[in-house]
């Protein structure tokens, strides 16, 4: 491999102050019963910052104070109004796109190659897609005059901390809703600066409110009873969990959740662009990706060919200093996580698939892992149908495109898939066959505030995106 | 000259095309029949039936799924006196004929409408399209008898979904009776199954099958029922639409929301280059 000068990214453009409060009802408070917890950096374990801990209380206040500017403020303002507020907030996320991309690079351990190129661009552009809908909501198809649904309480994930956060809550606002978010323990921080943003654009107060925590504050938030509606994105059995608790209630739910995709590679696919889709399909962000290309199925012929080809590709990937403008696999984002993937390979490895990854050495603080694929596997394997989460690939073959739209298939999960080969009426037998939500040929990972994402069976239900997402957050 | 003796009709499920009797040999009487009362196991086999006809009903063209629901309302207006003698009213049975004619157009029209092409900030070919769910469980609401059924059936076969459909309790021979209608319609044995008999025994079943994909709950009265049966559709993230209320107006126009609570968007995207 070639050496390159290390490159990183100044982190003197970011402030992280030493603790931060909730943030209720337009300001930065003290939690009612003074709990904190840490977030720390996952490429070093240094200490970032001190961060509130939200209690029941504190999630009944926040919800009062949604309910408040959604009945006084957020509810009757016109959309056109509505639609400048996130219009502003679109345009502060890009004029400040470098400080959120480093702190969200600190805070997760994602290379800031794409927390710059990929999460900061994404998240100003939804928060400017449905700023237009704010004031055309007639038109959206859902009848004459459709109507909010009053308080979101929100749940985000830690893999891509802002962008979830404006899937959340940029057609929460446009809709006409308030809002209270909850982002993952472990990567608040960006949510707190987005809070920030919202008070430098005037947002009136009550109508974003995040309150941090863990699960205990996320169970408080989407059981409590002053909530229209809980949207949630993350694994399947919190989601199954969330389901029943709002069993029986008036809220509207919406779920987007764990995911086992099938990158499907058929014997005349281009090698050299199917290898770098299946490199981006499971190794972008780590691996940490629900929709993540998780499953490669090659068809038998060309497997050792595509292999080959994949491994030499895999030999560049650098690992290492997610602030390096060279890095393409950053820190897995927890100590948990990284256990939870050492698990999961030692299944793998115990099972009788064969593991390997290129040499690479890993920083000595901090949690890695090293890009890692499985040859061998069968669909018993755990590694064939659990989510991992992490930069490792299950290999499986296939010789007809009956049998891989089978395999693809067999999984409870459905949230997306890959199809490579170069004739046309293939990909799209092949396309409507599969039961995921977002499709993706002879490409991977491709995301886009117009473009509906979500998932078929226990991937969840609703659509995050388009025309489509508003649906989750009218009265419709 | 005697009176001639009429020759009675045995109301019996409808599973899989066919007319079964219940598994468990048991029936109940409404209107002086004996109704089957439907037990767990014909619950099961009715999710076997619909699962059999999914793929090819959802895998028909919306053109042919569009006049096989039209069919179905040729067959039942042909039947409007015979709904009548089971006393329902004749502007209900009128009513749910124009239902199945106002679905049927929906077959190829949904698409369009609430699928499309995507302006994506990039050199992609971009489309949403809806698809089926697969498998959905029905509570038919209690009232009223025929326009209800009709209301729940239609919006979610429209689309290419399969259904088994737990009748009114109260009110089974108009149900079983639409399910003759359906059997002349030339409408794929097991896209429609229809169990009559005890709520309480059937539907927790389907709200608890992992082959079902969905469970529409408006026929639910009990609201600590309707709970019980949302957790159990948790176990596999069943899509569920919940219980309306029981004056609600079924001869209102019905929107979208029934078909489109029932279908998944599936997303295609592929790059542009030469």
């Amino acid at each position: 491999m070639f050496e390159y000068a290390p490159a990183p990214e100044s982190r003197s453009v970011v402030d992280i102050k030493p603790s931060y409060g909730l943030f209720i009802d337009g300001a930065f408070v003290d939690p009612a019963d003074g709990g904190s917890f840490k977030s720390i950096n996952p490429a070093s374990e240094e200490v970032l910052s001190e961060v509130a801990e939200g209690g029941p209380q504190d999630v009944d206040r926040a919800v009062r104070a949604a309910r408040k500017a959604y009945e006084k403020v957020w509810g009757p303002m016109p959309g056109r109004d509505r639609a400048k507020y996130l219009y502003r907030i679109a345009r502060i996320i890009q004029e400040r796109s470098r400080e959120l991309a480093v702190l969200e690079s600190l805070d997760n351990g994602k290379p800031i190659k794409e927390s710059r190129d990929v999460d900061l661009p994404l998240a100003a552009a939804h928060f400017f897609y449905y700023a237009g809908w704010a004031d055309k909501l007639n038109h959206a198809g859902f009848g004459a005059n459709p109507r909010p649904l009053g308080v979101a309480a929100q749940v985000i994930p830690w893999n891509f901390p802002l962008l979830m956060l404006a899937w959340k809550i940029a057609p929460a606002l446009a809709a006409g809703n308030t809002v209270v978010l909850k982002p993952a323990e472990t990567t608040p921080l960006t949510a707190l600066l987005f809070a920030e943003i919202c008070q430098q654009a005037e947002l009136p107060a009550g109508v974003v409110n995040i309150v941090t925590g863990a699960g205990e504050t996320g169970r408080a938030l989407v059981e409590h009873d002053g909530v229209d509606k809980v949207a949630f994105t993350g694994s399947t059995d919190v989601g199954r969990a969330i389901a029943r608790a709002v069993a029986g209630s008036r809220k509207k739910l919406t779920l987007e959740l764990g995911g086992k995709a099938a990158n499907i590679v058929f014997d005349d696919a281009p090698v050299d662009q199917a290898v770098e889709g299946i490199v981006n399909g499971i190794f972008f962000n780590q691996g940490h990706v629900c929709c993540a290309g998780s499953r490669l199925l090659v068809q038998e012929s060309v497997a050792e060919q595509v292999l080959e080809s994949l491994k030499r590709r895999m030999a560049q990937l650098r690992v290492g200093d997610p602030l390096d403008k060279n890095t393409d696999i950053g820190a897995i984002n927890s100590a948990a996580q990284l256990a939870r993937i050492r698990e999961l390979t030692e299944a793998g490895a115990a099972e009788g698939a064969q593991q390997w990854s290129p040499s690479c050495e890993l920083p000595e603080r901090g949690f890695w892992f090293a890009p890692t694929i499985f040859t061998g596997v069968t669909q018993a394997h755990r590694i064939a149908r659990e989510e991992i989460f992490g930069p490792v690939l299950s290999v499986l073959t296939f010789r007809t495109p009956a049998e891989a739209v089978e395999k693809a298939n067999n999984t409870p999960y459905g949230l997306s898939a890959g199809i490579w080969t170069e004739k046309g009426s293939r990909i799209l037998w092949t396309a409507d066959r599969l039961r995921a939500g977002v499709v993706w040929a002879n490409t991977f990972n491709k995301f886009d505030p117009t473009s509906p994402f979500g998932g078929y069976k226990e991937s969840g239900y609703g659509r995050e995106g388009g025309r489509h997402g508003l649906e989750a957050y009218l009265n419709v | 000259m005697s009176e001639r003796i009429a020759v009675r009709k045995t109301y019996k499920l409808f599973i899989g095309g066919k007319f079964p009797r219940s598994e468990s040999g048991r029936s109940y009487l409404v209107q002086s029949a004996n109704v089957s009362l439907a037990s767990r196991k014909d619950a099961r086999d009715a999710v076997v039936a619909a699962r059999a006809a999914v793929k090819g009903w959802a895998g028909a063209t919306a053109y042919n799924r569009g006049q096989i629901l039209y069919r179905v309302a040729e067959m039942l207006e042909g039947r409007r006196e015979q709904f009548m003698a089971l006393g329902v009213p004749a502007d209900e049975v009128d009513a749910a004929t124009d239902r199945w004619v106002w679905y049927a157009g929906w077959s190829d029209k949904l698409p369009q409408v609430y699928g499309g092409a995507n302006p994506v900030a990039g050199p992609y070919f971009n489309l949403s399209a809806p698809e089926p769910t697969g498998v959905v469980a029905v509570v038919a609401p209690e009232t009223p008898a025929l326009l209800g059924l009709v209301s729940v059936i239609a919006p979610a076969i429209v689309t290419g979904n399969t259904v088994v459909v737990a009748a009114s309790p109260t009110a089974p021979l108009a149900a079983v009776t639409l399910a003759e209608v359906l059997a002349t319609s030339d409408l794929p044995g097991g896209v429609v199954n229809i169990l009559t008999g005890r709520l309480s025994e059937t539907v927790p079943t389907l709200a608890a099958h992992m082959d079902v994909n969905a469970i529409d709950l408006t026929g639910v009265t009990d609201p600590e029922l309707a709970a019980d049966l949302e957790v159990k559709a948790a176990e596999n993230l069943k899509r569920v639409l919940r219980p309306v209320p029981v004056d609600h107006d079924w001869s209102a126009d019905p929107g979208l929301g029934r078909m489109t609570a029932l279908l998944e968007t599936k997303t295609v995207w592929h790059p542009k280059g030469v």
